[in-house]
């Protein structure tokens, strides 16, 4: 085992709002160049996590370690994304000067509150990475959905992150925004750790190495090792199993049964 | 309305001048605080601010007349009292409590102006609140001028430091926190400044509709601006045009200007926000 510190490491952890218990027991460790999706039922934490390792929220019991650091400290580290509904959609606001916001920090510290160059440059770079770069100068809330999210993507690779953390970046956009989306994802992974919420379980296995599957407790599966069992008891209901059997893959025309083998690519549709 | 700017080329008519002045010096508050105000969306804070102001008038008055305290002056009472309404809807009203946080603006809002009241009743002789409600932009001494000038050098001098600042927070108050910005006394500073914008410019509209000068020239900005100084350089435009519109009007018509300047801006707005309507939506 190699003695590099893990990315996030997380022991005994509880975490409630009031009263109401959200996290119970959760031990996780994150290792670099690690991309892993959280999944879960609304409501069983996910964004919560998320929260605690940004060190916004406290946890109750346990601890919680980012880079070796508190997650406070470690935030300069960390860029995030998110989930786009939350912003105020009539802001007047360019989409280059929301991607400078993840360069705040950069600011000018003197009399002139100005960016520096170099600030710019990386904001338009992050643009490019997410292939933005022609929208630069466009106002952030003429753009569609799926745009926004890589913009909002962009800002948070801006200061040029060790860990990405994702919001669910995949709701509202079209399945092959979501499939370029992922590619670009799997690019950035081999310079940086990324933990993303998803809901869409079946898609994501696809990409991510593993899943992180939150309800109330957090268990991590292999993305090799999902299957329907397992999907039960996350979400603890009846669920339909959609077959992807029919798939064109690199290796050629496969199909699976998703009972029986490892690694079958599932989609997940709530009956509860 | 040709007999308002015949009257100001008259050189005679150093007043009137200045009463123009006083207006288009409380447009760079208005279009830059209101702004803000807008794009926060903490119009009813500002509101609850400036009501709450009665409540230090009233304080001063009743202070000033049975103690015989010459040398109180109501805007010291009035800076008090916005300061520290707004202290408490952002010290109680955040956090765990923000869900509640209309509560505490509706509280401290009604509170504010019965405690104004009270001291008011509470003091010997009789007083003429209708000053302090609605404002007269004609009553505006050189000192207040002198004064409004000052606020609005502190508040571009404070806009044009921290400028990307202040868009990161308002466009994404948790994000900014995340870089590393301490989004808490910058949330505090505006406020503060917020409340004293208010006090000066009740002088010139009044405790009622100060929220209204606060509000409709940025709304109206808000129509066509794409970034933030686009929308404060707008904002001032338009916060202008009500001012200079509603002089003249109430100049001419021989009525009080205040409501008059109100009903500029609020037809300004609804006739370009009617105009800009998507035409494609039932």
């Amino acid at each position: 085992m190699s003695l590099e510190i893990p990315v996030i490491s997380i022991k005994d952890l509880n975490f409630s709002y009031s009263d109401n218990p959200v996290l119970e027991n959760v031990n996780l460790k994150i290792d670099r160049g690690e991309l892993a999706s959280i999944v879960g039922p609304n409501g069983g934490g996910k964004t919560t996590l998320l929260k605690l390792i940004l060190g916004l929220l406290k946890p109750g019991q346990g601890t919680i370690e980012v880079f070796g650091t508190t997650p406070v400290k470690a935030r300069r580290k960390i860029g995030y994304m998110p989930q786009h509904a939350q912003l105020d959609p009539q802001f007047p606001i360019s989409v280059l000067e929301v991607v400078l916001t993840g360069r705040i920090d950069q600011c000018g510290k003197g009399l002139n509150g100005s960016f520096p160059r170099t600030a710019t440059a990386q904001a338009k770079a992050a643009l490019a990475e997410v292939g933005m770069a022609d929208f630069t100068q466009k106002h952030f809330n003429r753009l569609s959905g799926g745009q926004r999210q890589r913009v909002l993507i962009a800002r948070a690779l801006c200061s040029e992150p060790e860990l990405l953390l994702l919001d669910e970046p995949t709701s509202n956009i079209d399945p092959r925004s979501e499939e370029n989306l992922y590619e670009t994802l799997a690019r950035l992974n081999q310079k940086m750790t990324i933990l993303l919420v998803s809901h869409d379980l079946g898609f994501v296995s696809h990409f991510v190495k593993s899943v992180i599957c939150v309800n109330h407790e957090v268990v991590i599966h292999p993305t090799s090792r999902i299957n329907g069992t397992i999907i039960k008891e996350i979400y603890g209901g009846d669920f339909d199993l959609i077959r992807h059997d029919h798939r064109c893959g690199p290796s050629g025309h496969s199909h699976y049964d998703p009972f029986s083998g490892d690694h079958e690519p599932l989609n997940l549709k709530g009956k509860s | 309305m040709m007999d308002f700017f015949r009257a100001l080329a008259d050189p005679n008519n150093l007043f009137l001048r200045q009463t123009l002045l006083v207006g288009l010096f409380s447009s760079v508050t208005f279009g830059i605080i209101g702004t803000y105000v807008i794009s926060r969306r903490i119009s009813y804070l500002a509101g609850a601010v400036s009501h709450s102001v009665l409540g230090g008038i009233g304080a001063v008055i009743w202070l000033k007349t049975v103690f015989a305290l010459e040398w109180l002056d109501p805007l010291y009472g009035a800076l008090l009292a916005a300061l520290l309404s707004a202290f408490i809807i952002a010290r109680f009203g955040s956090g765990t409590m923000k869900k509640r946080e209309e509560v505490m603006i509706g509280a401290t809002w009604a509170i504010g102006m019965a405690v104004g009241i009270i001291f008011m009743d509470m003091t010997p002789g009789y007083f003429d609140i209708t000053s302090y409600l609605f404002g007269d932009i004609l009553l505006v001494s050189g000192r207040d001028l002198k004064l409004i000038i000052a606020l609005d050098t502190v508040i571009i001098l404070f806009f044009y430091r921290f400028y990307h600042i202040i868009t990161a927070i308002c466009f994404d108050e948790e994000f900014a926190r995340l870089r590393g910005l301490k989004v808490d006394l910058f949330y505090q500073l505006l406020l503060g400044l917020t409340a004293v914008s208010v006090v000066l410019m009740i002088r010139v509209v009044g405790i009622v509709m100060v929220i209204a000068m606060l509000t409709l020239p940025a709304a109206t900005a808000a129509l066509y601006a794409r970034t933030l100084s686009g929308m404060m350089g707008l904002a001032i435009l338009f916060s202008s045009i009500a001012i200079v519109g509603g002089l003249s009007i109430s100049y001419s018509a021989n009525l009080s200007c205040g409501p008059i300047i109100i009903v500029c801006a609020g037809v300004i707005y609804f006739f370009l926000a009617a105009l800009k309507r998507n035409k494609n939506l039932y």
